[in-house]
């Protein structure tokens, strides 16, 4: 495994590898497996002034190393990161696309990533995007880069956006008497002005919202969410409680040992039809879906065939991503490249070094 | 091949009536917003279905003929000004909702869609679409997606590429190819990302899906009169600093307000030097714990007149004045040149004290409007293009306002685009190696380079600049800006 320590030693090391599989944080192990380059020393902030609600770090950087500075001054990622306790890289964030519940407010990484410096499959750098908080200049490199797998070049100095932080969150957990009932509420809060900003399922029929703002106003919000999802049994949870719940989900603690984890992207409508698709499979699988319905998390059993997933993924008309667990690609059911695509790859990656 | 066998091919394409080649007919097709060029196409055709679009696309590709897709022609960099002698294709009337989806937030239409039109129809739901350009009443989606633009809620809300999940578009060689989806969520690169703001050098875009928010409950907008910009400024940071997130935050010079009060009766304050707009939106009552907490700032700023919008009327007359500050200052100067660069948002007073000098050592008006929440600044540089060399002096000096932006590390083009207008100034923002990177990839696109040919990156082949900047449906008195 190559660990260069810079930008030169990063172009070098592509032009020197036949084939390049980067690491981060190693956090979504089906997306790492055989890497040969570990991003892990080309890591640390290189500009940031809370003022102006930007930062820019290397690529290896952690992101909780990204939280607690950004936590100092009252600020954090509004896409809410996964796998922030357990090593997760902003790189790795990038190059696997992933958000976590707390984008249900105000929207995912693709829309807080500002600029991002690469290097492609030839070992030159490019540079796309801005420093600042709006840019309109050149072609949307950084936006290319989200959920790329490093497959259009090794990622190596990010700037993003950020928000300040509610002054204080809530959450209240609902019990439905069934997921349908579940999943009504959802979409009624989701439609809603309530603003809240996180809102998942587990198909044990509860349903988690959190917001966030003034402490003044938590109360009525409270009550407020509660009277558009009427119909289940609520308890509120403040403080760390509010905190372990949001921690856990974005940590993804609920996923049993033995079990891979797949990001499969759903339209809200779909929520019951992926229902009704796991319980065919005749065994449990364990889930959850976020940001209203957006996303289905799914902990797939280690001895449960690829396949059944794949059929899951070509009735929904949806491609799904592993993180985990034993699969031989990491996107599931996706459609080959189309001709802009595979232009696109062609540039980046003449050679197929980072296929 | 000639220009007759290509009029013959378009005219199996195209009814008389949408396929326009006289001169009276291409008129106004010869220029956009940005009014200080112009080019003069060999024809204009107005597709009604998405396969007209396909195959007038595959055909020019065969003609090698350079094409360009337009909507309302409101483009502020010269995006849409037509390639001389090549054609042009005007979407408004490929203007269809195709699905409005109120459950899943989404709205899939086609290009020629109005901007405003889209948040019409998802009221019935309290939806809406959030990206808000001041020339939201008449814009285009298809528009809005080549130039990513943005509006004065982009703090909060982003530009347009953060409202878009799904594009399906023609390449410049009639490929028709389909990015994204319906979801928030996707999986593998993101090329719709990639496809907006590419300013027409990417192909048409045939049919794309809008993500819709809830719009706000509440709105509470504040109007705050400075007597100098820095205090203008100055509350702005603090606003920013004190962990309140406004929907929007935009100041006005003096002259910006004359414009506006003048053009739309904006009732804006006579006195002030500035003036800040800042509106919170949200719950009703996460509104109403944050609204004494705004006000205290604002007095703390120093702030001598404090208006709060008490109707929603009244809120619409104060983002009227405001939205309509660009085409006001028509009313001011017979000609002017609108920017849109962007520096860090601490670096607003210096970047404004900076117009102040450059225009005064040009002896040339410079308003100034700006999106403040994000560093956006607007000066509007104005001019009399009857006079010699005066545009070619405004042009100079609006050179000089891009490059102070890139040498305080902000950008050219926070919202407009590049289009014809910048291109000369891209290559400061950018190293040549990436510049020479970007080229890479619009040719790996579209190798003969007929999509929008001569926008958006320094190359060769643009329109000249025209001595005098009036459009030329206004120079006739046909039309006006106001």
């Amino acid at each position: 495994m190559l660990s260069p320590s810079s930008l030169n030693e990063v172009c070098d090391a592509v032009r020197s590898l036949p084939q390049v599989r980067v690491m981060g944080g190693g956090t979504k192990p089906a997306l790492s497996a055989n890497a040969n380059l570990s991003m892990s020393k080309v890591s640390g902030i290189l500009e940031y002034d809370p003022t102006e609600y930007t930062f820019t770090a290397l690529a290896g950087t952690t992101l909780a190393e990204v939280r607690d500075v950004l936590g100092k001054d009252g600020l954090a990622l509004p896409f809410d990161p996964p796998f922030v306790e357990s090593g997760g890289t902003l790189g790795g964030s990038v190059a696997a696309g992933l958000s976590g519940p707390g984008r249900m407010r105000y929207g995912g990484l693709r829309e807080f990533i500002l600029g991002a410096k690469l290097v492609n499959g030839e070992g030159r750098v490019v540079f796309g995007g801005g420093k600042v908080v709006k840019n309109a200049a050149g072609f949307d490199i950084p936006k290319l880069m989200v959920g790329s797998l490093g497959r259009m070049g090794v990622l190596v100095e990010l700037t993003f956006k950020v928000f300040p932080c509610p002054a204080t969150s809530a959450t209240v957990r609902i019990d439905f008497p069934d997921v349908a009932s579940a999943d009504r509420a959802m979409t009624a809060l989701a439609m809603s002005q309530a603003e809240v900003s996180c809102l998942d399922l587990e198909p044990g029929r509860k349903l988690w919202v959190r917001m966030g703002g003034l402490p003044s106003a938590t109360d009525n919000r409270i009550a407020r969410v509660l009277s558009i999802a009427a119909g289940g049994e609520a308890t509120v949870l403040k403080g760390e409680d509010d905190e372990r719940t949001w921690s856990d989900a974005r940590e993804f603690r609920w996923v049993p040992a033995n079990h891979g984890l797949i990001k499969l992207p759903i339209a809200p409508s779909q929520v019951l039809e992926v229902e009704q698709l796991v319980s065919q499979l005749g065994v449990n699988v364990p889930r959850r879906y976020s940001v209203g319905g957006n996303v289905a998390w799914l902990a797939w059993p280690t001895n449960l065939p690829a396949s059944r997933l794949d059929e899951i993924c070509l009735t929904l008309g949806r491609p799904s991503l592993t993180l985990s667990g034993n699969f031989d690609a990491p996107w599931r059911a996706r459609q080959p490249a189309n001709a802009f695509e595979q232009r696109l790859f062609a540039i980046f990656d003449p050679a197929s070094k980072l296929a | 091949m000639s220009a007759e066998q290509f009029l013959n091919e378009l005219k199996r394409i195209y009814p008389a009536e949408r396929l326009l080649t006289r001169n009276a007919q291409l008129v106004p097709y010869e220029s956009d917003g940005l009014t200080a060029f112009r080019a003069k196409p060999a024809g204009v055709v107005l597709p009604q279905t998405q396969q007209e679009v396909i195959d007038t696309v595959k055909l020019c590709h065969r003609f090698k003929l350079p094409f360009m897709a337009r909507g309302s022609g409101t483009s502020l960099s010269g995006g849409s000004v037509p390639q001389e002698g090549g054609l042009v294709l005007a979407l408004n009337r490929l203007n269809k909702l195709l699905r409005y989806d109120a459950r899943n937030r989404i709205a899939v239409v086609e290009p020629g869609i109005i901007n405003l039109k889209v948040s019409q129809v998802a009221a019935a739901d309290k939806l809406y679409y959030a990206p808000d350009p001041s020339s939201g009443p008449v814009c285009t989606i298809g528009g809005n997606i080549a130039f990513n633009s943005g509006g004065a809620h982009c703090l909060k809300y982003g530009m347009t590429s953060n409202h878009v999940l799904g594009i399906k578009a023609v390449l410049p060689d009639g490929e028709v190819c389909q990015f994204g989806g319906d979801s928030l969520e996707g999986c593998g690169p993101d090329f719709t990302g990639m496809f907006i703001g590419s300013e027409g050098l990417f192909g048409v875009a045939l049919e794309v899906t809008l993500r819709l928010l809830p719009k706000p409950e509440v709105y509470h907008t504040v109007q705050a009169a400075y007597d100098s910009l820095e205090k203008a400024g100055d509350a702005v940071s603090l606003v920013v600093a004190s962990g309140l997130l406004p929907g929007a935050m935009e100041i006005m010079d003096r002259i910006s307000m004359d414009a506006a009060n003048l053009a739309v009766d904006a009732g804006y304050p006579q006195d002030a030097k500035a003036m800040l707009i800042v509106e919170l939106e949200g719950p009703a009552e996460e509104v109403e714990a944050e609204k004494p907490r705004l006000h205290q700032l604002i007095e703390q700023s120093g702030a001598y007149l404090v208006h709060v919008a008490q109707s929603e009327a009244e809120r619409y007359k104060i983002w009227t004045g405001r939205k309509s500050a660009f085409s006001a200052v028509g009313r001011l100067s017979p000609d002017f040149i609108v920017q849109d660069g962007v520096v860090p948002r601490s670096k607003l007073g210096k970047a404004l004290a900076e117009i102040v000098k450059i225009s005064e050592k040009y002896g040339i008006r410079v308003a100034n409007v700006f999106h403040a929440g994000d560093g956006n600044l607007h000066p509007l540089i104005m001019y009399d293009g009857r006079q010699p060399h005066a545009l070619e002096r405004a042009e100079e000096l609006a050179g000089e306002i891009l490059k102070m932006c890139i040498s305080l590390g902000g950008s050219i083009t926070g919202e407009h685009g590049v289009g014809l207008e910048k291109r000369a100034y891209i290559g400061d923002q950018f190293g040549s190696q990436d510049i020479d990177f970007m080229r890479r990839i619009r040719r790996s696109v579209d190798p003969e380079e007929i999509a929008n040919r001569g926008k958006k990156l320094p190359e060769a082949g643009a329109p000249a600049l025209m001595s005098h900047g009036a459009h030329p449906l206004e120079k006739a008195g046909i039309i006006s800006r106001m």
